[in-house]
């Protein structure tokens, strides 16, 4: 009998410390998919970040880096300039990209370094329990904004559109997690910022919507909903940048 | 022939990196250091290698930590006020086993201090610098050709320990013009890295990293850091010994500051007593060993640094009590003169 759904080879038979329902998970597995399907697993590189998926290191089956909190861009600077064949990325977090990675991530992007980001955007900070994100929305009801956020605490920060206007990106999407047909869309959107890469056109980020039950408070079902009918008024899913479209 | 060059410290300390085999330098501009940063932009494309002038002293040794994680041979270089940002990457470093060479011509602190030179960063340098317990091998030039000796040395070790290496210069280092002569037959002995990240092709994957969550593995692994440590403490001791056995005093210097002491001891005519000097050119390890055996004999050590008072506990924990430690220094750029150090030796009064 044909075998037709299998665990990605990139991706070892270990359990998880993920959360019930949280979307890093399904985020991981889509890459591991993306990579076995450019079979480039032996030539990958990734980066692990600080916060929830620091230990995507161990699920992963290729070479990996930890980095500082926020300077995955950099250690992938570093590792791509020493090894330009190799498939390099990076997998942050919205507090590790969009807060104190920012710097990182603007000139990484700028400089138009030929690796690949992939940004998962959950709107809280999950590792330390709950507290505000850069990319909390207006009103959002968090640990440290417990009255929801207000302009006091400032918006919710646009990565995707912030770095559209940078001359050194290449590719720019933001998608989501929160339903299958979403997830597919994910998956081609992942592979596009990986054959970005390949084919040495710059940098490239794909912004995943993503669900943190736990600390959005909120049912798995429910977390869902809440990347449709919320998340996506502020960030809303496309692509901003796209080389071969010279969409920008 | 050997041909000399005449140079800054920070142009033979870039030079003798590109010699060693070093071809990925990112860095962010700081006086005193600049000569450093600006000879490699044009010299690192000269010989293929990467120069990244980085958004931040922080990017800049992240590239540093992703170069080194790669299995390269990589530098970074600043003055004091951006080593201190670069702490926390520099113990993840630690933390993660990476070797580099990181070059810190010191300046005036704290706080934006000033330009002008300072030993003042010894502390930060020798005792960890940034969180958690671990080392840094120091080492510490007196001259432009020590420096690019020591940068050398220094990419070697790195490799040989798996340990970020930090050159330890000052402004008057970096900025004087000497000649110096680059030994360019010199072997470039990058170790084998099984450990690197290159991709995981014909072998299982490596990880880099200093994250250990898991209930006492973090202990196992700090036994193993402090052991390696012993190891470099018991075979990468390096001073300078000038005239120590039979002085009854003997001063105490590196760096900048040593030179002075040099010229002290050789202009110093008394009948009174015999001056020598132990110059620690590698500031950890620290020759705690020798300062030992030289405490047995002398009357008084003299400390003399650029700075309030900083490698003189060092002296005193090696001497412990077997004989008095004084410490003359200055600070916020003022440089002690012979004149100023003669006097404090008469004070000893004997």
């Amino acid at each position: 009998m044909e075998k037709i759904f299998t665990r990605p080879e990139s991706l070892l038979d270990v359990p998880t410390h993920y959360c019930a329902g949280c979307g890093h998970g399904v985020v991981q597995r889509l890459i591991a998919e993306v990579i076995d399907s450019l079979g480039a697993r032996e030539k990958t590189i990734g980066i692990a970040p600080v916060g929830c998926a620091v230990l995507a290191y161990n699920y992963f089956d290729f070479d990996m880096s930890e980095a500082p909190h926020g300077r995955p861009p950099a250690v992938a600077t570093g590792i791509k300039r020493v090894h330009p064949e190799n498939l390099v990325f990076a997998y942050q977090g919205d507090g590790d990209l969009a807060a104190i990675g920012i710097a990182e991530i603007i000139h990484t992007a700028n400089r138009g370094e030929n690796i690949t980001v992939i940004f998962v955007n959950n709107a809280v900070y999950g590792m330390t329990n709950g507290q505000m994100a850069p990319t909390s929305i207006m009103n959002q009801k968090t640990i440290t904004t417990p009255q929801g956020r207000t302009s006091s605490e400032g918006y919710p920060l646009k990565v995707c559109e912030l770095l559209s206007v940078l001359d050194g990106s290449s590719f720019l999407a933001r998608v989501s997690t929160s339903t299958p047909e979403n997830i597919r869309l994910t998956k081609k959107t992942i592979l596009k910022g990986f054959t970005t890469q390949i084919e040495k056109k710059g940098f490239a980020l794909v912004e995943v919507l993503s669900a943190c039950p736990v600390y959005l408070r909120m049912e798995p079902e429910e977390s869902l909903k809440f990347i449709d009918n919320e998340m996506t008024k502020t960030f809303p899913l496309g692509v901003f940048k796209d080389w071969e479209t010279n969409n920008s | 022939m050997e041909t000399k060059h005449l140079l800054t410290g920070n142009e033979a300390a870039a030079e003798a990196a590109i010699i060693a085999g070093c071809r990925y330098y990112y860095g962010y501009p700081i006086t005193p250091q600049n000569e450093l940063i600006n000879y490699l932009a044009t010299r690192m494309p000269q010989v293929g290698g990467t120069f990244i002038q980085a958004e931040s002293e922080l990017a800049a040794i992240n590239m540093v930590y992703g170069s080194a994680a790669a299995g390269a041979r990589t530098m970074t270089s600043s003055s004091s006020p951006g080593i201190s940002l670069k702490q926390e990457c520099i113990s993840y470093m630690a933390g993660s086993e990476l070797p580099c060479l990181i070059v810190n011509m010191q300046r005036g602190g704290p706080g934006l201090g000033d330009i002008s030179t300072s030993q003042a960063d010894y502390f930060q340098a020798v005792k960890g610098g940034g969180h958690g317990d671990y080392r840094i091998i120091v080492l510490a030039p007196s001259t432009v050709q020590e420096t690019a000796d020591l940068v050398y040395d220094a990419f070697d070790i790195a490799d040989k320990y798996r340990n970020p290496v930090m050159v330890l210069g000052d402004a008057q280092i970096g900025q004087l013009m000497e000649p110096v002569v680059f030994h360019k037959e010199r072997k470039n002995n990058v170790a084998d890295k099984p450990w690197a990240l290159t991709g995981s092709k014909g072998r299982k994957k490596n990880i880099v990293k200093s994250f250990y969550p898991v209930k006492g593995e973090l202990e196992v692994f700090n036994k193993k850091l402090q052991e390696k440590y012993k190891r470099i403490e018991d075979n990468e001791v390096l001073f300078e010994d000038l005239n120590t056995n039979g002085a009854d005093v003997v001063l105490v210097a590196y760096g900048t500051t040593s030179r002075i002491c040099k010229d002290v001891i050789n202009k110093y005519e008394s009948g009174n007593h015999q001056l020598g000097m132990l110059r620690p050119i590698s500031l950890w390890p620290f020759p705690t060993k020798k300062i030992r055996e030289i405490s047995e004999s002398a009357k008084a050590i003299i400390t003399i640094e650029m700075s309030a008072g900083q490698m003189v506990e060092d002296v005193r924990l090696a001497v412990e009590g077997r004989c008095p430690v004084h410490f003359y220094g200055r600070t916020g750029g003022g440089i002690p003169t012979p004149k100023e150090i003669l006097k404090k030796i008469d004070e000893l009064g004997f």
